[in-house]
């Protein structure tokens, strides 16, 4: 075998520019394929870490899904909002420990304006059952004092440059970027900057309920009544007291009761209502994105067998040209099993030099974008070694470019047998 | 005394899918050190001959021994490895791997055969040495042995092909038309150098031409056309 190993080398690297471009069509499918991979996986792993500890989640009657999407991951937005006396039935429950409201709907520059309680700060939990941190600042003061509070996420901070002390105006409705209509008459107070979560509460603008009536109380249907002024120090004096909220965390003193909670929630008679489980609401959402994620997948793979495909026919063409060589090697005493095996090892060799650009290709992406990504859509990148089940992927290349290369080795064999030490041209 | 170099009993070969034998030779033999000239029409059947003393082909009946060893006793794995051991091969044109320095396309027997490298051990030499010897000998400068086999002239090409032919002294040197692509003068100093070299290494020549200028200098010169008695068929006599 130590011959054939020696001339694969020297002859790979003699053909080193005519393979370089398939090569390279090897690194970014390879590329893509793990990248695909790694974005998915990642995606799952920065959504499982978003919630814990809250047992159910409620909302206005509607699809489970949905609901866990605008309420947890502040993606799309609710039909309905639910009414505070609901809520304050649930929270009067036996079962229930605590309720954290949740009131969606304006935005700040882009980000997202969660009107919510203090409790939030306290009974929030993500990844492994941990707690927001303030990077600096507190949380927002009770009403009627904390109504113009405001405590943001560290994204939020960091884009802007915001710091305790500065003022920021909320805008009606969640345009992306684009408000439409500014709140400006009354502006917030930043009292507290969280620290980094990797969860949607990076990218978010708390406030105060309160804070959310009083900026709504001279407008109606969405946009300001006409005439109609109330400035922040009047505000105190009307009631201010929420209304209505879009959703509610709730956490029960025992989880074993959760089946009962959500089962009462869901029959509730005076208002249609939705409770779910996050976690099972999760799995859901990957079952649904599952075809969608193992499409994109086997697009990736279809892209690496193209790949593959190229590099084993530019070895299968060069074959015509290397038939004179090959014959010179069955002179020098190689077998046909030794010519296959040269023509497999140059394939093989190509074929793991593509993977590996492939794996620093996509290394080199995901450093790069890492923080594009997390900044714009909240996604952690996992940068580093491979996980299990990109291994498994690689292998899974390195096996079809193992039975690719038997392409050209088996036309070499053939050749080689056919020829012996003479070539009929 | 050593044995025949090559021994041919009965021998037959018909190409896969040719209508009648390439090949019928009753009995053939090279002595050890004896230098044949063989020579006979374009398509007469010297190559294939050449390949099935190599073993490279196998005859559809009839022995080929070589250097006592009769061939169709080897598994062919083991006739490769003889073939690598026991024969210097040269061909007319495209001897080297162009990917290869001259240096590294005549060492390439040793990376094959460890009998060729055992032999230049007994000798008290390395491949590296035996290598510059040679290429002194076939008058190869040492600063061409470095050069990508693809640079080299027809004529530099052909004597790198005739040292690695040489290297670790096997017992039989076959060239197959090897002078057909030089001109004249160089034709006769080519041969010269290798028949030097043959003499050297205690080797047998069996030398495949149709030029019959080359001839005198051989110790015995036969027409394959006398000991083949299958009809040549395609197109022979054109070159
Ligand atoms: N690889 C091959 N496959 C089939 N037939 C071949 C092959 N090589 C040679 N032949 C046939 O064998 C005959 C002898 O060819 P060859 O031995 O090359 O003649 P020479 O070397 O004397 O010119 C020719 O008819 C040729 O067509
Ligand atoms: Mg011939």
């Amino acid at each position: 075998m130590s011959p054939i190993w020696h001339l694969t080398w020297r002859s790979v690297a003699n053909r080193r520019l005519s393979v370089l471009l398939t090569v390279i069509a090897v690194a970014l499918s390879v590329a893509m394929l793990i990248g695909v991979e790694r974005l998915r996986n990642d995606a799952r792993e920065g959504f499982a870490r978003t919630i814990a500890g809250t047992d159910l989640v409620v909302g206005a009657r509607g699809g489970a899904v949905q609901l866990l999407l605008y309420s947890v991951f502040h993606m799309g937005n609710a039909t309905n909002n639910m009414s505070w006396e609901s809520l304050q039935k649930i929270a009067a429950l036996p079962q229930v420990d605590w309720v954290v409201p949740l009131s969606l709907g304006d935005s700040h520059r882009g980000f997202r304006v969660v009107g919510t309680s203090s409790g939030f700060f306290e009974h929030y939990r993500f990844g492994e059952d941990e707690s927001l941190r303030f990077a600096a600042g507190r949380a927002f003061a009770p009403a009627p004092e904390g109504i113009f509070d405001t405590v943001i996420g560290a994204e939020v901070a960091a884009r802007f440059g915001y710091r305790e002390g500065d003022h920021i105006v909320l805008s009606h409705g969640s345009g992306a970027g684009v408000s439409f209509a500014d709140h400006a008459d009354k502006p917030f107070t930043v009292v507290g900057v969280l620290a980094r979560s990797g969860t949607p509460v990076d990218r978010s603008v708390l406030v105060s309920l309160e804070g959310i009536e009083a900026i709504h109380i001279d407008w109606q249907g969405g946009a300001q009544i006409p005439g109609l002024h109330i400035s922040p120090e009047q505000v105190r004096k009307f009631d201010i007291r929420p209304r209505t909220a879009t959703a509610a965390l709730v956490g029960l003193k025992n989880r074993v009761t959760v089946f009962r909670v959500q089962r009462w929630v869901n029959t509730f008679a005076d208002e249609p209502l939705t409770a779910i489980l996050p976690g099972a609401t999760l799995q859901e959402l990957w079952n649904l994105l599952g075809v969608a994620e193992q499409a994109l997948l086997a697009v990736s793979a279809l892209v690496v067998v193209v790949g593959l495909a190229g590099l084993m026919a530019v070895m299968v063409a060069s074959l015509g040209e290397r038939r004179r060589e090959l014959a010179i090697l069955r002179a020098l005493g190689a077998g046909p099993r030794q010519i296959l095996a040269l023509l497999m090892l140059e394939s093989m060799t190509l074929a793991l030099t593509g993977i590996c650009a492939g794996l620093v290709l996509v290394t080199a992406a995901s450093a790069a974008l890492a923080p594009w990504l997390a900044s714009t859509y909240g996604l952690r990148l996992g940068i580093g070694w491979p996980s299990m089940s990109e291994w498994v992927l690689l292998g899974a290349v390195f096996a079809a470019s193992v039975l690719a290369s038997l392409v050209p080795g088996v036309r070499a064999y053939r050749y080689s047998v056919a020829d012996g030490m003479t070539i009929r041209m | 005394m050593s044995p025949t170099a090559v021994d041919l009993q009965a021998l037959r070969f018909r190409w896969r899918g040719a209508a009648s034998d390439c090949l019928a030779i009753d009995a053939f033999a090279l002595a050890p050190r004896e230098r044949v000239f063989l020579q006979g029409p374009s398509g007469s059947g010297k190559s294939t001959l050449l390949a099935l003393i190599g073993g490279v082909l196998t005859p559809s009946t009839g022995q080929v021994q070589v250097a006592g060893q009769a061939l169709s006793t080897l598994s062919s794995a083991a006739r490769d490895r003889f073939r690598a051991d026991h024969i210097g091969f040269i061909f007319q044109l495209f001897n080297l791997l162009p990917y290869l320095s001259a240096r590294d396309n005549i060492m390439l027997p040793c990376r094959f055969s460890a009998a060729r490298r055992q032999r230049l051990q007994q000798a008290g030499q390395t491949a590296a040495d035996e290598v510059l010897r040679l290429a002194e000998h076939l008058d190869l400068s040492p600063a061409l042995l470095g050069r990508p086999a693809s640079e080299l002239s027809v004529g530099q090409q052909q004597r790198v092909a005739a040292a690695r032919a040489l290297i670790g002294r096997p017992g039989l040197i076959v060239a197959d038309e090897p002078t057909s692509a030089l001109d004249a003068d160089r034709q006769s100093a080519f041969l010269d150098l290798l028949l030097g070299e043959c003499a050297a290494s205690d080797a047998a020549l069996l030398f495949v031409s149709h030029d019959p200028r080359l001839a005198q200098r051989f110790d015995r010169v036969l027409n394959l056309a006398d000991i083949n008695r299958a009809a040549p068929s395609g197109s022979g006599g054109m070159e």
